[in-house]
């Protein structure tokens, strides 16, 4: 069966004076499915997460999105083709309402660039009641004219989840979505990612095993800045080098 | 990704949500502005009036750039002045009418603002400011030297001539009538670019850039448009301070009038829509009534600022916006 792939990475390197924190890492992500990249701290998800969104150029290799070589292009320019990130501290506006935080999104997609100045703020009501209808969503109907800086911490990550969604993205980079989290809140966090994860494809660096585990269709390994093992999470988990990777047995 | 943050500009002020009968609040308070306009001249002599007002435009100016666009420009002198000359140069030397000679003179800023602007955004918080300053010295240097300017002297005697070839601006009256008009079309211009769609999606990158550019914003090109606005009528109020004084000097490009405008900005309240005015108020009326204390208008202007940041961060309107709770 051809595997269909939406996100290729090959010898993806990424140096920092001497150092490579991702070094020569390859990574295929197919369409539809959930894809987990872990590894113990310092293995350079964050790093390759930001090449893969643009936010760092690499020092050597490819990165392909549908059949199209993204390595050089600018990181507005690849949200505009469908590939969205995420951001581990919750990335709102805080001095928009919220439902301006995600009519924002909603004008990027509906409207493209808006340089019209002369304009008076009104046209954008159109877009109020997608805003509002994206807003109940995520359950946060009673917050809608709150600034979003008033929010508490798991509001915002539903009020960032709601204007990612805006954009109606093809595929969603999320970068540890569940970081700093209580309990309940990873599990309504899961069942959000599950139901946005229909017809789309994720990917997303997250810590918390368990998370990864129930909702991941395949998980990449990191270690040292390259792939140790990949699999779904029966393969990976029983993986001996994985398993001294994340305990530590010395150096093999 | 703080390090792609610009300098944290966030104001006070900002942090109410605006309402929909805030708007119907600062529309009196134009309405407001326009009647003390044309009361104005009966008690206050309108020279002083004028240079208020060109100066308040330059402060507006300037603050749509710091607290809207989050970019703090130590440079500002160079469109306020090279517009200014400009305007003087086309007034006197080529015969332009009043309205040619400040449109000739804010387009000069424009296009200054656009190649500036262009070098200067692709650096971020202080080194944004650092190579405004730098670019803005160039135009001072260039203003010493080139032959139209007058050097030292500058080009003085500019000729107020007669709007649209018909209507004398000799009487002070007249001419303060012209200002006004500019004035408030300044105003109301800038009011309308921060509650734009435009102005949308300046305040969201000012908020979080790195979020704006992940939804698809090339953040860069709405920095670029804001810091031309910015320039544009900076230059609109360079060129009419020309007109007014029959005069345009070093002292408008000089980097110490860049930092007047800062003053002024921050003084009034910064990211508030009209702080820059009662800042350039406070600062002008300062200059004017305190002339006989010489030098010590800079000692006692510095001790203003000083006391202004250590007692009320947000500026004057930014406190009572703060007091009333409703954004000014």
């Amino acid at each position: 069966m051809a595997r269909d792939v939406i996100l290729a990475t090959d010898g993806l390197t990424m140096e920092f004076k001497g150092f490579r924190a991702v070094n020569g890492v390859k990574l295929e992500v197919e369409r539809g499915t959930i894809h987990a990249l872990i590894g113990p701290n310092g293995a350079g998800k964050t790093t390759c997460f930001n090449l893969l969104t643009k936010f760092l150029i690499p020092t050597a290799g490819t990165i392909r999105y549908k059949d199209r070589d993204i390595t050089g292009m600018r990181a507005a320019d690849v949200a505009r083709l469908g590939l969205v990130r995420s951001f581990q501290i919750s990335a709102v506006f805080p001095h928009l309402t919220v439902t301006e935080n995600v009519r924002i999104a909603l004008q990027r997609r509906r409207r493209g660039d808006s340089f019209d100045f002369w304009r008076p703020e009104k046209v954008l009501r159109a877009l109020d009641g997608e805003a509002l209808a994206l807003v109940e969503a995520v359950g946060l109907s009673e917050f809608a004219d709150s600034l979003a800086v008033e929010l508490s911490y798991g509001r915002k990550r539903a009020l960032e989840i709601a204007t990612t969604l805006a954009l109606d993205p093809e595929m969603l980079l999320l970068d540890e979505p569940m970081a700093g989290m209580g309990h309940e809140d990873v599990d309504r966090t899961s069942q959000l990612i599950r139901r946005v994860s229909k017809d789309r494809t994720i990917l997303m660096v997250e810590h918390n095993l368990s998370v990864v585990a129930s909702l991941s269709d395949r998980i990449t390994v990191l270690a040292r800045g390259q792939v140790l093992a990949e699999g779904d999470y029966a393969t990976v988990s029983k993986d001996p080098r994985v398993i001294e990777a994340y305990i530590g047995a010395g150096h093999a | 990704m703080a390090d792609t943050a610009a300098i944290d500009v966030a104001p006070i002020a900002a942090a109410l949500p605006t309402r929909r009968d805030d708007k119907a609040l600062h529309r009196m308070i134009f309405v407001g502005i326009a009647l003390l306009l044309i009361a104005a001249p009966l008690v206050l002599y309108p020279v002083y009036l004028m240079k208020v007002l060109c100066f308040a435009l330059f402060a507006l100016a300037f603050n749509l750039l710091l607290g809207y666009g989050g970019l703090l420009s130590f440079g500002h002198a160079a469109y306020f002045g090279m517009a200014s000359y400009l305007c003087a140069y086309t007034a006197k030397s080529l015969g332009f009418t009043p309205e040619l000679a400040i449109l000739s003179g804010t387009v000069t800023a424009a296009l200054l603002g656009l190649i500036f602007g262009s070098l200067a955004i692709r650096r971020q918080g202080i080194y944004f400011s650092m190579i405004t300053l730098a670019l803005a010295q160039m135009a001072f240097f260039f203003s010493l030297q080139a032959k139209f300017t007058g050097g030292e002297d500058g080009i003085q005697a500019v000729p107020r001539g007669n709007l649209f070839g018909v209507f004398s601006l000799a009487d002070d009256r007249a001419m303060y009538g012209l200002v006004c008009v500019i004035f408030m079309a300044g105003m109301l211009l800038i009011y309308r670019i921060i509650h734009s769609p435009f102005g949308q999606v300046l305040k969201a990158i000012r908020d979080n850039e790195p979020r704006a550019i992940s939804l698809g914003y090339r953040a860069n090109q709405y920095k670029l448009a804001v810091f031309v606005l910015s320039a544009t009528l900076a230059g609109l109020a360079g060129s009419t301070k020309a007109i007014v004084f029959q005069l345009a000097s070093l002292t408008d490009v000089h980097w110490s009038m860049s930092g007047e405008v800062v003053l002024m900005t921050l003084v009034g309240g910064m990211g508030t829509v009209f702080g820059p005015i009662v800042g350039a108020l406070v600062i002008v009326t300062m200059e004017t009534y305190l002339a006989q204390f010489g030098a010590w208008v800079t000692i006692i202007q510095g001790c203003v600022f000083v006391l202004c940041v250590l007692l009320f961060r947000e500026g004057i309107v930014g406190l009572v916006a703060k007091l009333i709770r409703r954004p000014l």
